[in-house]
This record gives C-alpha cells, sequence and structure tokens, in this order.
C-alpha cells in the first residue's frame, strides 16, 4: 500500500517528469537527431570508404599486375626488336663490307682494269708501228712501181725514135750526129741505133686508120637519115595532155615534197626500247676496255669436290677393301694355314695403299670411332 | 646559069658557115678572145646555126656555145635569154652522139655558174633528156650527161632532188661500173655532188647501190678516180650514223690507209676527210678507226703534208679524242701530241690554228694525265699567246681561251704551269693559281721548287679582289707556307726592312 501511495504521490511529479522529459525531449530531439544522423553518416561514410578504398587497393593490384604483364610483353617486343635491328646493323655492316669487296673487285676487273688498259695501250702502239712500216713498205713498193713505169716507158719512146730515126745512125765514111768525133765515147742514141732495127716512117694517121678498118666520122656521114637536100627537120611531136581535173603542177610538187609530220607516238619507232638497250649496251662496250664478261661460275668445272667413289667409302668408316687390298681375302676358310705369298702383293699393296687412299681432308672423318657392334660383325664378314 | 653554078653557090656558102664555125669554137677555148667575140654579138650568130641542116655546123656552133658560156656567167644567161636551151633539149633526143655531147656540155656549161642558171636549165626539161642520154650506149655522151647532171646538183638540195626525182641515181650507179676510167670518174663525182645536200639525198645514193661499187674503186690506180670516190664516200658519212655504218660495212678500212701514201695531194686529204666524217659521229666508230691504226697513219700524213690539206686531218684527231677518255689516250699514245704542236707552229692560216687548238682541248682536258701530256709539249704558252694575240681572229681566240680553261681545269703539271703564272690575264690566271693551290698543299718537293722558281713571289704581286675566288685560292697558297717566308716574298718587303733601319736605335 505504501507503495501504492508513494507512487500516487509520484504521480504528479511522474507526469512532470513525464512532460519534461517528452519536452527535453522534444527540444532535443531535433538536435539529437542531428547528431545521430551525422554520426550515422559519418560511419556509412567511413563504411563506404573503408569498401572504395578496398576495392582501389583490389583494383591497384589488378592493374598492377596487368601492367606489369603487359609491360614485360613490350619490353620483351622491344628487346626483340632491338635485337633485330642490331642484327641487321651488322649485316648491313657486313655486307657493305662484302659490297665494297666485290664492287672493287668488279670494277678493278671488268670496267676499269688498268692492265688491261695498259695492255690496250701497248697493243695500239705495237699496230701503230705495224700499219707505219706497212704503209712504208708499200709506199716505197708503189713509188718503184711508177718508176718501173716511168722508165719502161722511156724506153719504149727512145726505142720508137730510135727506130724512126735510124738514118742517123753513123757510118765508117761519116760519124753520125750522136756520135762526135769530139768525145771520146759515142751517146747512148748513137747505141740505141745501133741495138734496134730500123722502121720506116709509115703513111698519115688518117689513111692508117682507115687501112686498119677504121671508120673515121666524116662531115657527111652523119646524114644518116635520108634528107632531100633543102629540107627542115620535122617538128616535134606533141605530146597529149590528159583531160580531167587534175591539180595543178606546182600543188602536186609542193604536197610530193611535203615533209612529213608525225605525231610524237608515231616518231617512236617500234624498236626504241631494243635501240636504247643497244645505245647501253654500246655504251658500256665503249667505256670498258675489258671484253671479257663477269661470268659467275664459269670455273666450276675447275673447282669440282672430289667425290668419293662409292665402293671404298661408307659414311661409316674406311672401307678397307680398295685402300688396303684389292682381293677378297678369307682367313677362316684357310683353316690354320699360311696365306699364299704373292710376290706381287708384297710390291703391288704397299704401291696401291698410297695410290688409293682417300685424301687427307676425309681422313679425319674416316678415323672416328666405330661402334662396336658394328666393328665386330665387319671383322667377322672379312 | 647551069645547076651546078648553082649549087656551087650553095656549096660556098656551106663552107663559108663550117668554116666560121670552127674558127669561133677554136677561138673560144682562149679566154681572151671571148671578151671580143662577146663585142661582136656571136650569140646572135651562133643561134641560127644550131638549126643548120649540115650536122657538122650544128655540132660546132653547139660546142662552140658551149665554150662560151662556159667561160662566163654573163654568156651563160646570154644563152638562157635566148630560148637556146628548148631547142638543145629537143636535139638532145634526136640528134646524133656527137651533137648529144655537145649539147650536154652546152647544159653542163650553163649550169655550172649558178643555181637560177641551173633551174633554167632543169625547166626546160633538160633532166629527162640528160637522163635519158645517160642509157646511151657511148661513153662519151654518158661522161657529158653525167657531168652536166653533176654540175646541176652542185648548188643546192632543190636541184638534186629534182636531179633525182628524174631518175638520175641507178644510171649513175651503173656508169660507176663502165670500165672506162674518165666515166667512172664523173658519175662518182656526180654522186658526190648529189649526196652532200642532205641525209634523204645521201640515202637515196646508198639505196641505188653506190657504196659497194664506190669501194670497189678505192684501190683503183687512177689518183683522180681516187679524188672522187673518197669524196662521194665523205659526203655519203657525214649525214648519219647510219650512213657512216654503212660506209664502213663496206670494209674500207685498212686499204683506206694504204690511200694515204698516194703521190697525189687531194687524194690524200679526201682520204683524211673521209676519215673525219666517219670518226665523228660516235665513239664505237672511232674506236673502229683506231684499233686498225688510222691514228698512226693520219699522224704521219699530217707530218708530210703542209698548209690548208692539213685541216681534215687535225680536225680527225679532235674529234676521236673528244669521244672518251681512252681514245683521247689513244691518240696521245700513237704520239700525235707534239705533231699537233709542229702544226700549230708551223701553220699560218687562223682557221687551222683555231682547228689544232681545239684538237688539243679535246685531248687534254680528260684527266691529269692527258693534261700533262699536252703540257709536256710546251702548249700551254702557246695557246696563251694565241688567245691575247690581237691579231687572231675572234673564233681562234675563243677556242683558245675554252682550250686552255679545260686543259687548265685538270693539269697539275707544275712545271708547266709555272710560265703561265707570268703572263696571264686574271681570267686565267684564277684557274691557274686554283691548281696551284690544290697541289701545293700536299707535295712539300713541289712547294720548295714553288719557291726558288719565283712563282711565290709572282703570287704575293697578284693583285686580286678582296673576297674573290683568286684571292681564296691565294691565300691557301700562302698558307702552305710559314708566315716569315710570305712577308719575304711579298712586294715591298725591302721598304718595310729598310724602314725598320730607320727606327732601330744602335745600342
Amino acid at each position: 500500500m505504501a507503495r501504492l501511495v508513494k507512487l500516487q504521490n509520484e504521480i504528479e511529479r511522474i507526469k512532470e517528469k513525464y512532460f519534461t522529459r517528452n519536452r527535453f525531449a522534444e527540444e532535443n530531439r531535433q538536435r539529437e537527431n542531428e547528431a545521430a544522423i551525422k554520426i550515422q553518416s559519418w560511419f556509412r561514410g567511413w563504411q563506404v570508404r573503408a569498401y572504395l578504398s578496398h576495392l582501389h587497393w583490389k583494383a591497384t593490384i589488378i592493374q598492377k599486375i596487368w601492367r606489369g604483364f603487359r609491360a614485360r610483353a613490350r619490353f620483351r617486343q622491344t628487346v626483340k626488336a632491338v635485337y633485330f635491328i642490331m642484327k641487321m646493323n651488322f649485316y648491313h655492316k657486313m655486307s657493305v663490307r662484302i659490297q665494297r669487296r666485290w664492287r672493287g673487285y668488279y670494277v678493278r676487273k671488268y670496267v676499269h682494269n688498268y692492265y688491261a688498259r695498259r695492255r690496250y695501250m701497248e697493243g695500239l702502239i705495237r699496230k701503230n708501228e705495224e700499219i707505219r712500216r706497212d704503209l712504208v713498205d708499200f709506199s716505197e713498193f708503189q713509188r718503184r712501181e711508177r718508176e718501173q713505169i716511168a722508165m719502161d716507158r722511156e724506153e719504149q719512146k727512145k726505142t720508137v725514135q730510135a727506130q724512126r730515126m735510124h738514118f742517123l745512125l753513123s757510118t765508117k765514111q761519116c760519124p753520125g750526129v750522136f756520135n762526135s768525133p769530139f768525145k771520146p765515147e759515142p751517146d747512148e742514141m748513137e747505141l740505141r741505133l745501133r741495138r734496134t732495127k730500123p722502121q720506116p716512117p709509115t703513111a698519115s694517121p688518117r689513111e692508117r686508120d682507115s687501112r686498119l678498118g677504121n671508120r673515121i666520122p666524116s662531115t657527111h656521114s652523119s646524114a644518116s637519115i635520108a634528107r632531100a637536100h633543102g629540107a627542115q627537120p620535122l617538128p616535134p611531136i606533141p605530146i597529149k595532155k590528159p583531160q580531167g581535173p587534175f591539180r595543178e603542177a606546182a600543188e602536186v610538187w609542193a604536197q610530193r615534197h611535203r615533209s612529213l609530220e608525225p605525231s610524237l607516238r608515231v616518231q617512236t619507232s617500234i624498236t626504241d626500247l631494243e635501240e636504247a638497250q643497244d645505245q647501253l649496251r654500246l655504251e658500256e662496250w665503249r667505256n670498258r676496255t675489258v671484253d671479257t664478261l663477269f661470268q659467275p661460275f664459269s670455273k666450276a668445272h675447275q673447282n669440282r669436290r672430289y667425290e668419293r667413289m662409292i665402293h671404298t667409302s661408307s659414311s661409316f668408316q674406311p672401307v678397307p677393301y680398295g685402300n688396303k687390298h684389292f682381293r677378297e681375302e678369307r682367313p677362316d676358310n684357310l683353316l690354320g694355314k699360311k696365306p699364299l705369298q704373292r710376290a706381287s702383293s708384297r710390291l703391288c699393296n704397299t704401291h696401291l695403299r698410297t695410290a688409293y687412299t682417300l685424301p687427307r681432308t676425309h681422313q679425319h672423318i674416316m678415323e672416328m670411332p666405330m661402334w662396336p657392334a658394328w666393328s665386330a660383325s665387319h671383322s667377322t664378314k672379312t | 646559069m647551069s645547076q651546078r653554078q648553082v649549087l656551087q653557090v650553095f656549096e660556098q656558102y656551106q663552107k663559108a658557115r663550117t668554116q666560121f664555125v670552127q674558127t669561133v669554137a677554136e677561138l673560144a677555148t682562149r679566154p681572151q678572145n671571148i671578151e671580143t667575140l662577146q663585142n661582136a654579138g656571136v650569140m646572135s650568130l651562133l643561134r641560127p646555126l644550131l638549126l643548120d641542116i649540115v650536122p657538122t655546123i650544128q655540132q660546132t656552133s653547139a660546142l662552140a656555145l658551149g665554150r662560151l658560156a662556159n667561160y662566163n656567167d654573163d654568156l651563160a644567161e646570154a644563152v638562157v635569154k635566148g630560148d637556146i636551151l628548148p631547142q638543145l633539149v629537143y636535139s638532145l633526143a634526136e640528134q646524133n652522139r656527137f651533137y648529144k655531147k655537145a649539147a650536154a656540155f652546152v647544159l653542163r656549161a650553163v649550169a655550172k655558174h649558178s643555181p637560177t642558171l641551173a633551174q633554167a636549165v632543169v625547166d626546160c626539161g633538160g633532166l629527162d633528156a640528160l637522163v635519158i642520154s645517160l642509157e646511151e650506149f657511148d661513153p662519151g655522151v654518158k661522161e657529158a650527161a653525167a657531168w652536166a647532171l653533176g654540175y646541176i646538183a652542185r648548188h643546192n638540195g632543190h636541184l638534186s632532188q629534182a636531179v633525182v626525182d628524174a631518175g638520175a641515181v641507178p644510171l649513175l650507179v651503173l656508169c660507176i661500173q663502165e670500165p672506162e676510167v674518165a666515166l667512172k670518174r664523173i658519175a662518182a663525182s656526180a654522186l658526190s655532188d648529189i649526196a652532200k645536200h642532205s641525209p634523204e639525198l645521201a640515202q637515196t645514193v646508198v639505196d641505188a647501190g653506190a657504196i659497194a661499187h664506190l669501194s670497189q674503186m678505192i684501190l683503183n690506180p687512177d689518183a683522180k678516180l681516187k679524188r672522187q670516190v673518197f669524196s662521194a664516200l665523205s659526203q655519203i658519212s657525214k649525214h648519219s650514223v647510219d650512213l657512216a655504218e654503212m660506209v664502213v660495212e663496206a670494209e674500207i678500212f685498212p686499204s683506206i690507209l694504204v690511200c694515204l701514201r698516194d703521190p697525189d695531194e687531194y687524194v690524200r686529204k679526201n682520204v683524211t676527210t673521209l676519215m673525219r666524217e666517219i670518226t665523228k659521229h660516235t665513239p664505237e666508230l672511232s674506236q673502229l678507226v683506231v684499233n686498225t691504226g688510222g691514228v698512226a697513219a693520219v699522224i704521219d700524213y699530217l707530218g708530210e703534208c703542209q698548209g690548208g690539206v692539213r685541216l681534215p686531218g687535225i680536225m680527225m684527231l679532235g674529234y676521236v679524242a673528244a669521244h672518251s677518255e681512252n681514245l683521247a689516250m689513244a691518240v696521245i699514245v700513237s704520239k700525235g701530241v707534239p705533231q699537233l704542236a709542229i702544226c700549230l707552229s708551223e701553220e699560218s692560216e687562223d682557221h687551222i690554228k683555231a682547228a689544232t687548238v681545239w684538237a688539243f682541248g679535246q685531248i687534254g682536258r680528260h684527266t691529269p694525265e692527258h693534261a700533262r701530256a699536252v703540257a709536256a709539249a710546251h702548249v700551254l704558252p702557246k695557246l696563251l699567246a694565241l688567245y691575247m694575240d690581237p691579231d687572231s681572229s675572234e673564233d681562234l681566240q675563243i677556242k683558245a681561251k675554252k682550250a686552255l680553261k679545260s686543259i687548265l681545269q685538270k693539269c697539275t703539271h707544275l712545271p708547266a704551269l709555272e710560265p703561265l703564272l707570268y703572263e696571264a690575264p686574271s681570267n686565267i690566271l684564277k684557274h691557274v693559281v686554283y691548281q696551284f693551290s690544290k697541289v701545293l698543299p700536299h707535295d712539300s718537293k713541289a712547294r720548295r721548287l714553288f719557291v726558288t722558281s719565283g712563282g711565290l713571289k709572282k703570287v704575293q704581286e697578284i693583285k686580286a679582289d678582296v673576297g674573290s675566288a683568286l684571292q681564296e685560292y691565294i691565300n691557301s697558297i700562302n698558307n702552305c707556307y710559314p708566315e716569315e717566308i710570305v712577308r719575304y716574298y711579298s712586294p715591298g718587303y725591302s721598304e718595310t726592312l729598310l724602314e725598320r733601319i730607320d727606327k732601330y736605335q744602335p745600342v
């Protein structure tokens, strides 16, 4: 009961408290609400931020790994590219060296061959000497020929003269014109007169000719056309002019002699390309004193690789047949007896061994270690 | 009067006419009578005698007319104006061979003086008549007709074309094959006159097969024939490479070289002309000529002959050397340079000197070796003298300057360049000093020689505009020497030394 009475006394206080509490709560509700909101928002924000930073962290990890992967791939690519470029530079440098040597060799041998040019000049000098000598000889020969002909003609003339003036020969009584008594020797004409037979003077040239049968063109013989004594020569026969609408002669002449004006395409000959190639070839021919062309592998037949005889070699080991012996020997069939000593074998084998051994280059291949199984089977065979 | 007396009158008249015509023909052979004859009016008297009944009078009057027209172009014009040509042309077709010869002679005499007269001959139909006479049997008629055609074709291309269009060329080629030497000569000369004007005409001559027959006559003993043959071949080959190659393919080398020793001067000249026309086209043809020893033969020829006939030989050497440096070296090796130097000093005519100078330029312009060979023959001072001489013609001066420049640009032989330092004008001096400035930095012996021979002194004395190329070269030469030597040789050094004496205070 007492509690009830206390409680009833408290009711007013409780109501007051209730009201004041509610009033305080009401008054502070706003503030507290805001505070709560603030706390919540901070917390939520913190949560989200924590989540975001977690996400960032993870994303960073992923990106890091990815970028690393990509960068390494790219690096590998760049390394490959740089390596490739380095190799190519090296190849370029080396090929420049090769080309340098090759071009120097080629030019010195086939284009500007100093020795060929020198040989050409020497040959030219020799040829010039030859030609000069030949020309001198020939002109000498011709001069002698001409002199000979002139002398012969002189002789002939003098002989004819002597024949015709034979009457000037000196007689015993009276010395001739050419045999003057005051001179020690008679003149050469006198000697010629003595040598030649006399020829009496012949008739005049006209009669001579007609006697020989040549008809002399006389003034009247050309009137071959029988004409009356006072007749005029006939007038010319007129040529018929062609009738029709023909052009003037001057026009035809001008048209006929009009120069050709071809277009560029027509002007270019069909063999223009070949001509250009010919021209280039001629240029090369002219500029080179060396006529030999460079022919790759032209000495291939001289540098033949040694070909092994198939019966005396195999890829595995040297075959003694053909090198060390030529006869097949089967010691098993001898059954313990000694093999027959042939007189030739002692002599021949030594020679044969040296003549038919393979060249040294292949020896080291021959002397490779042999498979035991193979050697065993092989030795049983021999 | 009896019949005999009547006939005697006619006989007398005929005798008088014959005598007149024969005397006039004889008088017309001497040039001093022709003036008198012309003044006496011989043309108008001879003209009716051409139509005389008696053939001898016709022939002799034609002969007299021909001789008169031959002498002088006024008389030839008078022949044309007197309308004599149509009658002659008509009778060329009709009459006998003596008249044909005389008529062809008249046509030739008229046509030879000038193109207008030759055109007049062509206009009255002379060409067809002459071509018909070329088909005659008598060699004298053919000769006269061929001669007339040759003289007509000589003047210009139109007339030659007219002669070709009349169909003369195949007949002329047939004439060349005849046995008579005189006919061959005239036919060859006519072909040469036709072919000389243009490549088409030369091609026409070649198409008729002339080259083979001409080349067969190269070794004929008759000198005048050889002259004409070589002249014809050179006129054919001068136009183009193809024609020259066709001439060469007729295998004229090396038999042509033999004719370079012919006693006749004009044969030799025509041979060298032919060789020049062949070598001027391409290096291959020059190479062919060089390989057969043609250069040596021409050089010997230059040594033996004198005067204007040397010109084709000199030009041939120039053309050969111009094509390439191998060929120029071949000319040098065949001892061409001393011979050309002799030609340069012996000849007095400017055009021959100009050709020699040009040939030197072509030989020496290729490489230092060539320039050295040219300079070693002491040619450079001569070239300079020709360039500086006021008496030399302009052409010679221009050629000398070009040759000098082209040789100097390659010359590294300093002893030959030194004389040029003293006399050259500034435009040549520039090149000389340039060559020195190129060589001196690398050769110590040459530097020493340069100083001792007085070249450095001369170089210091050269006045050049500051900043010009010449000054640069002089500076580069001065840089080859130590300061003191350059100062020692600079002009006015003795004065500066003496001034130092004035300023010096003895201790």
